[in-house]
């Protein structure tokens, strides 16, 4: 099998054998497998079908798309062993367990999952504010630095901050962890702030209600469609920073609509977390959240 | 690249399989991928090979099988197959399609030397 691009021709790629994979390209990062403009022979079409990376205006490469990397099982010759397991089948687990930790006592588990800099910590800040008095607790996720959970506690919430390193995303593990570390009161809100990355975060259970997706009008319209995976996984959206929308010339509508491509029965609420805009409806999603949420624990 | 976690999980699982069917070493490992799953296979096969470094499935090789997209479509009630997230529904050309599978990442099984 090909190393790169995982499809299923082994000699792909490989000096003399590489039909299909052209000669490298000058593009950069991508040297030496010849994963570039498509080769002479196969039509853009072909390519398609072939699910090969390959340009689009001889600019974009495309992968992800058709049968890339999933090869036809070859003749078994060994003994094969049965696994049938899910490969996060153990985040799985632990992120059912923080869920019935969290359910037993009646808390409304939020994942906040964007990218750097949509304003997920200052829509924090006032959230905890405006929901006083129902408690609050936080899990503040980030590369680096405690800066988060200092803001939140200067909010007056408990915070625990959960710095990953190199990682990109948080893990129910993590998350397990840092519970045991808050003081969370009964029939609380505990907010998950996922590191800010916009691909990682979709795969990984944390043992949340429901996930979701902040994003700012100063992001771009599109951001629905270029990241689908994080706006299919979460139940709402808040479009942020509204106030900037006739100042970056973005449009609130063309976002909701493109959320709704990806996902169409995805919530959509549009806040300002600097102005208040949109404050009211937020708050009253999350009490309308942690009702159903004490109702369910009643219920068992 | 949450890859390379997937791929400690995936080495984690297989070193117990083998563990427990007294397998020395294997030779290659089948993973079922969902069509609308998040992960990318170029980037699943680099970390595969490093991550399986100094375990039973060092130099293994990882076939990928595809699993189809699946959906609910809102308009015709229809579920059906989906190559794209984004292609209209393949029985009414409606838009609105609510992914209901497809978001697989599961170990089939592994071959023993």
């Amino acid at each position: 099998m090909c190393t790169l691009c995982g499809c299923g021709n082994p000699d792909h790629g490989t000096e003399g054998g590489g039909s299909l994979h052209p000669a490298p390209a000058a593009e950069g990062g991508r040297s030496g497998r010849g994963h570039g403009a498509p080769p002479a022979g196969l039509t853009h079409a072909q390519m398609h079908a072939l699910g090969l990376p390959h340009g689009h205006d001889g600019q974009d490469l495309h992968f992800g798309h058709g049968p890339a990397g999933l090869s036809v099982p070859g003749v078994t010759q060994g003994r094969l062993v049965e696994i049938e397991t899910a490969i996060l089948s153990r985040n799985d687990a632990l992120a059912a367990e923080n869920r019935a930790m969290l359910a037993g006592r009646g808390i409304l588990a939020v994942n906040l999952v964007s990218s750097p800099g949509s304003g997920k910590t200052s829509l924090l800040v006032r959230t905890i504010g405006e929901l006083a008095p129902i408690p609050v607790a936080v899990i503040e996720g980030d590369q680096q630095t405690s800066n988060d959970a200092e803001r939140i506690r200067a909010a007056g919430a408990p915070a625990v901050q959960v710095n990953t390193g190199k990682g990109c995303h948080l893990d129910a593990a993590m998350v397990g962890r840092a519970l045991g570390r808050l003081a969370l009161q009964p029939a609380s809100i505990l907010f998950i702030e996922n590191v800010g990355n916009l691909v990682c975060p979709a795969a990984f259970d944390l043992g949340e209600e429901a996930k979701v997706a902040v994003l700012s009008v100063t992001e771009g319209e599109d951001k629905p469609l270029k990241y689908p995976d994080i706006f299919a996984a979460a139940r709402l959206a808040v479009i942020n920073k509204i106030d900037l929308a006739p100042h970056c010339g973005a449009d609130p509508d063309l976002i909701e609509a493109n959320l709704r491509r990806v996902n169409p029965l995805i919530e959509v609420i549009r806040v300002s977390a600097r102005t208040g805009e949109g404050m009211e409806a937020w708050v009253g999603w999350l009490k309308g959240r942690l009702v159903a949420a004490a109702m369910a624990r009643a219920a068992t | 690249m949450h890859e390379l976690s997937l791929c400690e999980e995936l080495r984690r699982i297989v070193e117990e399989a083998a563990r427990a069917h007294g397998v020395a070493r294997v030779t290659r490992v089948r993973v079922e991928v969902g069509r609308f799953a998040a992960v990318e296979p170029a980037a699943l096969e680099l970390a595969f090979g490093a991550v399986m470094r100094g375990s039973v499935a060092e130099g293994a090789e990882l076939v990928l099988v595809e699993l189809p997209g699946r959906a609910l479509c809102l308009d015709c009630g229809r579920e059906v197959a989906l190559d794209d997230r984004f292609d209209p529904c393949p029985e009414c050309g409606g838009g609105r399609l609510l992914a209901t599978g497809g978001d697989e990442m599961r170990i089939r099984d592994m071959e023993a030397a």
